[in-house]
């Protein structure tokens, strides 16, 4: 016993210690993703864009779209809910490691294309972008009220904020996995 | 295990060493500080031009994330259903109210809704008291109701009807009242009240075993039966796009006045009958709305169908207050029964 405790401490003070500046990345193979120095968002495999991403029609009322604050008022509401569902603690570790900067403009984008609030959606369809995060009606729920939360902060009348619900709830489909 | 260590200096590490060492067929045992995934690396722009820093020093913290106990949220890797009880997640006021037979619904109508507040994999229960003043009768009921991830509901509800002077009208007494238990099971067929197709309602299957209580009064008064079974189907789906429910429910019954008058006569027995509900969303908390319910006449005592208009408040997530004006046509061949609805729901 002596022995062996004797033998693993002199071992222990034999081995080196590894040198300050090695790149542990290199040594691994891990590829950097760096941000795109002007939109802040990490890169993401090629896919189509195409408004029918978006995963319903759009209204066609300029006076829902004004409800909302317009492009900005939407674009807030929509940065606002991705806020509130990190701080979530029922669903924030679906968003860990995600990109939030991409996640509140494709967002914001969707929004203001089903608000019809003239705004193109350019994010991947809600399939493939919800793709393994696992996503429960419950999880929904509690987003729904995020969301509830931040166009009750942005005073949007209870009419026209389940005017957007409506179109975001038929998605279910694509979104809830189990 | 100590030999292969021995033999094997590289892999003496600090951390290995704090490994009960000693011990001659222990396992390696995993670290007991909370476990972290590792997701791809990434840089945050400020730190881009930074030298290479230690793990955990904060260049690495975005990317890697706290993995939750397998107990608290997911069943993952438990290999074990992990079951929530009184966790709630459901919606404001989507677990419906109670209704005078104890199932979630309107206040006279069945809906296609579960009781109690859990979701999927959760428990959740629900109880009520209710009151309803009339002209020459009191109602008062009460029971409870637990939700199986929202799939299940099982209720019981207890109704007293109080006869109050006219007892003594019907040859009853004054006071008489008439009692009655009644057990419900509801099962959540397919589709979703809020989510999925817009065209696609709530479907739910009922059942409700009643027992009257009364039962040599009501054969007096010419029922066949003091229990019987009532089958209920409804369809139920909340237009969001107009801030509205619907609901509509079919329901096999041979119930006099629900049952408090007993079940059938000696020429009629089961009929169907149809129930529906229309309710405006003002806000996430308060709704108002409107509900039919047609009823039959098996007693040729004139019973009427019945119709409430009725606004709920959810006070917090848990307590949901009604108010009714309801409308109960002809009871015992007491005319024009309208009168106030109360009710006051505990949900978790």
């Amino acid at each position: 016993m002596l022995l062996t405790m004797t033998a693993a401490a002199a071992l222990m003070l034999l081995q080196q210690a590894p040198a300050e500046d090695v790149d542990w990345d290199a040594e691994f193979g891990v590829e950097e993703e760096r941000r795109d120095p002007v939109t802040g968002e990490l890169p993401v495999d090629p896919y189509v864009q195409d408004n029918s991403n978006a995963g319903a029609e759009p209204y066609d009322s300029a006076r829902l779209a004004a409800a909302f604050g317009g492009q900005l008022g939407i674009q807030r509401i929509a940065e606002r809910t991705v806020e509130l569902s990190e701080a979530d603690p029922r669903i924030a570790e679906i968003f860990v490691a995600h990109d939030m900067v991409r996640l509140k403009r494709t967002l914001g984008e969707q929004f203001c294309y089903l608000l019809d609030a003239g705004c193109d959606y350019t994010g991947r369809d809600m399939k493939s972008s919800h793709a393994g995060l696992g996503v429960t009606r419950s999880d929904m729920n509690a987003l729904v009220e995020n969301l509830q939360a931040a166009m009750g902060e942005a005073d949007v009348p209870f009419a026209a904020q389940n005017k957007l619900l409506a179109r975001l709830a038929p998605m279910s489909r694509d979104v809830i996995e189990r | 295990m100590r030999r292969l260590i021995l033999a094997s200096p590289l892999w003496l590490s600090p951390a290995l060493l704090a490994q009960p060492l000693f011990a001659e067929d222990a396992p390696r045992q995993e670290p007991t500080a909370a476990p972290k995934i590792a997701y791809s690396p990434v840089l945050v722009p400020d730190d881009a031009t930074a030298t290479a820093t230690p793990p955990g020093s904060g260049r690495d913290t975005a990317a890697v994330g706290d993995i939750a106990p397998a107990d608290e949220r997911s069943s993952v890797g438990s290999g074990i259903p992990h079951i929530e009880v009184f966790q709630g997640g459901k919606l404001l006021l989507t677990n419906g109210i109670t209704t005078v037979e104890g199932p979630s619904g309107g206040g006279i109508a069945t809906w296609a809704t579960i009781g109690g507040r859990e979701m999927g994999g959760g428990i959740g229960i629900s109880g009520n008291v209710t009151a309803i003043e009339l002209p020459d009768f009191g109602w008062r009921s009460f029971g409870g109701a637990i939700g199986v991830g929202d799939r299940i509901e099982l209720s019981y509800q207890r109704q007293s009807f109080d006869t109050r002077t006219a007892g003594a009208a019907l040859g009853l007494g004054e006071g008489y009242t008439f009692n009655q238990d009644i057990y419900g099971a509801k099962l959540r067929l397919l589709g979703d009240a809020v989510y999925g197709p817009s065209m696609l309602p709530q479907f739910a299957l009922g059942v409700e075993y009643k027992r009257n209580l009364d039962g040599p009064v009501i054969a007096l008064l010419g029922a066949s039966d003091d229990e019987s079974v009532d089958y209920t189907f409804s369809a139920t789906k909340l237009l969001l796009e107009h801030s509205l429910l619907v609901n509509a429910t079919a329901r096999l019954t041979k119930a006099n006045q629900l049952g408090l008058l007993g079940f059938g006569s000696a020429q009629d027995g089961c009929q169907l009958q149809f129930e529906g509900s229309l309710a405006y969303m003002l806000s996430r908390r308060a709704v108002i709305g409107a509900e039919y319910r047609s009823k039959p006449d098996n007693l040729g005592l004139g019973e009427d169908d019945w119709m409430d208009i009725f606004a709920a408040y959810a006070l917090t997530k848990n307590i949901t207050l009604t108010a009714a004006y309801v409308d109960l046509g002809s009871i015992a061949t007491f005319e024009d029964q309208r009168g106030g609805y109360l009710q006051a729901q505990v949900a978790f």
